[in-house]
């Protein structure tokens, strides 16, 4: 298109060679997709083949939230790592120095700051992932895509600051001359979990958020709460044999048992606890897509 | 091309009163649930925003949806574009549906201006290859080169705008739902997008197109759809269906009327001598007579009357105020006379209202009136302004005064 477009009177004389005939004829060729829309039926109707075909979408809210959240930050990713950091000076000095918490032989700032890597990045996907729905509902009554993909975008977004902060990790590890054992092999598989549990957690509160707005200011008080029931400034040991069940069904205890673990090679390599916390998982993720799926046909109607 | 593009069946969307206008909390569940033993809960009291709505549409047919406020046509839009999902029936379509209910979806102040071409065209359905491939088209077609990496909030209103609209009419589906977005943006853009429209309605591709802007359905479409109160109250050639829709609007049935929550309901309007709401500034005597027909259930002491002229961009041309105005019951005409209308050919909308001492009540059919003239003034198309002065111009010779030297 030329810039004589630009002038008024112009506009009607455009010449066929525009878009709208050059997609005429594509579609002419390709095949028509077919969609029949009705009332929602059932509890499970989320589609992952659908969810697939929108990944590029996914990829570009992924890409926005990361734009956003760094613009206009004097210190940018920076805060990614401060923030793990003097969390962990903080603990060391007083869970560790003054009131000498088992660290199982680990120096206590690997001990807390291994802790904290999982943490952090799941109370911020968290938060993300919650505000998501609220933040994005001028998109979401104006266009169609898998509601999913929002949720799904702020848990993959944080993955940023946490690499930032796991760089900061490595440095500790060379300063205190820990050399990564075998176990490190399995890392991924404890992000991935910790991922899901953000993901899981994310879909519950995103939606329940839409409906009821103080879910935003519950959400700080439980991240606090949850931290405190998790093993982030003590280790998972210090609770009696018999409630460890209990206490793994807080899939955190899995995430953060097998960080310390897989990065640092010290301790018991988790084995029941960790089965019972991928079980918690599965389960909160999977009734999560179900409400999820449930309000997502209603939240439209109610932001 | 006789292939149906999109099939409706019995279509029906109900809304729960109130649903939208309050935020739940928590607190309000857990008290409900608290008190649920002692009391009993209202009943939910619903609207049915769509009521058995049955159409079909061919493929490349281009359709206006017409109709009041609150009839239900962004509803059947929203639902066809799968935002909301209806509560009875079904519909079925062929093709890939693009949805454009509003200008500039997805876009973010902080972000550049390339990044949201990037973001919008994603969120309105575009892949990434598709985007990279017209992006420089688009950017053309808005006319924001210069800006194009600068963040949008420092881009102008009428800047975003076109970008927005330009992202948008580079879209490709197969099926276009579009919704009042040529009710935005100057004269100028409006024929912009106007025209954009036109040539996109010839390429084949089957549109449903939402507009107040009767003479946009007139010109972009050969069918339309008059939707009242939920459902399909006429269907036909656009032409014909927009005359009966604007007829109708002129004068508002009495057994509406009654059924009008406040006490006092605007039920016609028209320009007087041309019976329509058209204003020929050829055929103009010296003066120009509005009337407003009103009807009151009661009585309304020191009301307050506010008129206004609008311009097609919503800018307020002129506008007053009338206090400690008596209306007694009954039905009544509010007549404006204007000694001249200095405004030039185009679309202009009236706004009228009356406080009751509590509320206000307004016309809730936007009047439109199109002003026309054959005898046009001499300025390009898209630098003509609203107004229409008495002005002269005249070139006269002057002395040469040096610079630095006071006049005499």
């Amino acid at each position: 298109m030329t810039k004589s477009v630009e002038n008024g009177p112009e506009v009607i004389r455009m010449s066929d060679s525009s878009v709208g005939v050059i997609a005429d004829s594509r579609y002419l060729n390709s095949e028509r997709p077919f969609l029949r829309i009705a009332p929602p039926r059932g509890w499970m109707d989320l589609s992952l083949v659908e969810t697939w075909r929108y990944s590029s979408l996914l990829y570009f809210f992924v890409w926005r939230d990361i734009k956003i959240r760094y613009k206009q930050t004097a210190i940018g990713v920076l805060w990614a790592v401060l923030q793990p950091f003097l969390t962990m000076l903080v603990f060391t000095l007083f869970f560790g120095k003054l009131a000498h918490v088992p660290s199982g032989g680990l120096p206590y700032p690997i001990f807390y700051y291994s802790a904290l890597l999982p943490w952090m990045y799941f109370s911020g996907a968290l938060q993300g992932a919650t505000n998501t729905i609220v933040e994005n509902q001028r998109v979401i009554t104006k266009v169609y895509f898998p509601r999913v993909l929002l949720p799904f975008a702020a848990t993959i977004s944080g993955l940023v600051d946490f690499a930032a902060s796991l760089m900061l990790f490595l440095v500790m590890m060379v300063f205190y001359g820990i050399r990564p054992s075998p176990a490190i092999l399995l890392f991924p598989v404890f992000l991935l979990l910790a991922m899901l549990t953000a993901l899981g957690v994310g879909l519950w509160l995103s939606a329940l958020n839409a409906v009821y707005r103080d879910v935003r200011y519950v959400l700080p008080f439980l991240v606090q709460f949850w931290m405190f029931v998790s093993p982030v400034a003590y280790p998972s040991s210090l609770v009696p044999a018999k409630w460890q069940w209990v206490y793994a069904l807080n899939p955190m205890t899995g995430v953060i048992d097998g960080f310390r673990w897989s990065l640092t090679g010290s301790g018991p390599a988790p084995g029941a606890m960790l089965m019972v916390s991928t079980a918690a998982v599965l389960v909160i993720l999977f009734g999560g897509i179900v409400f999820f799926q449930k309000m997502e046909t209603t939240i439209v109607d109610v932001v | 091309m006789n292939n149906s593009a999109i099939h409706v069946e019995k279509l029906a969307k109900r809304y729960k009163i109130g649903e939208r206008q309050r935020y739940l909390a928590l607190r309000d569940l857990l008290t409900n649930i608290l008190k649920a033993p002692l009391r009993r809960r209202p009943p939910a009291e619903f609207l049915w925003a769509l009521k058995d709505v049955s159409l079909s549409v061919r493929e490349g047919e281009v359709t206006g949806l017409i109709g009041r406020n609150g009839a239900g046509k962004t509803t059947l839009l929203k639902i066809l574009a799968r935002i909301t999902r209806p509560t009875e029936g079904f519909a079925e379509v062929h093709g890939r549906v693009g949805s454009l209910l509003e200008v500039g979806t997805g876009f973010h102040p902080e972000l550049t201006g390339r990044e949201n071409v990037f973001l919008s065209g994603a969120i309105l359905g575009m892949k990434k290859p598709e985007i990279v491939g017209k992006f420089d088209e688009i950017v053309d077609f808005a006319g924001v080169e210069t800006f194009i990496d600068t963040p949008l909030k420092h881009f102008s209103t009428g800047m975003q705008m076109r970008l927005a609209f330009a992202v948008a009419a580079h879209l490709e589906p197969e099926i276009l739902l579009v919704d009042e977005v040529l009710a935005v943006g100057d004269f100028d853009f409006q024929r912009k997008c106007l025209g954009k429209m036109e040539q996109v309605s010839q390429s084949g591709r089957t549109i449903i197109f939402v507009s107040h802007q009767m003479n946009h359905v007139r010109r972009l479409c050969e069918r339309a759809l008059w939707i009242d109160g939920g459902k399909v109250r006429r269907d036909g050639p656009a032409r014909e269906i927009v005359n009966e829709y604007e007829a109708s609007c002129l004068n508002v049935k009495a057994d509406d009327l009654e059924h009008s929550p406040g006490p006092i309901a605007f039920t016609r309007w028209m320009v007087e001598n041309s019976q329509s709401n058209q204003l020929d500034l050829d055929r103009c005597p010296d003066r120009i007579v509005l009337r407003f027909g009103a009807y009151a259930k009661k009585e309304i002491r020191k009301g307050i009357l506010f008129i206004a002229l609008r311009s097609g961009d919503n800018t307020i041309l002129w506008s007053n105020l009338y206090h400690d105005v008596q209306i007694n019951p009954g039905h009544m005409d509010f007549v404006h006379t204007f000694g001249s209308l200095p405004v030039n050919p185009g679309i202009y909308f009236w706004e009228i209202r009356i406080f009751d001492g509590h509320e206000w009540f307004e016309y809730v059919q936007v009047p439109e009136m199109s002003v026309i003239s054959n005898t046009d003034s001499n300025v390009y198309e898209h630098l003509k302004g609203s107004l229409r002065l008495d002005a002269s111009f005249d070139l006269q010779a002057s002395a040469v005064v040096e610079l630095g030297k006071t006049c005499p």
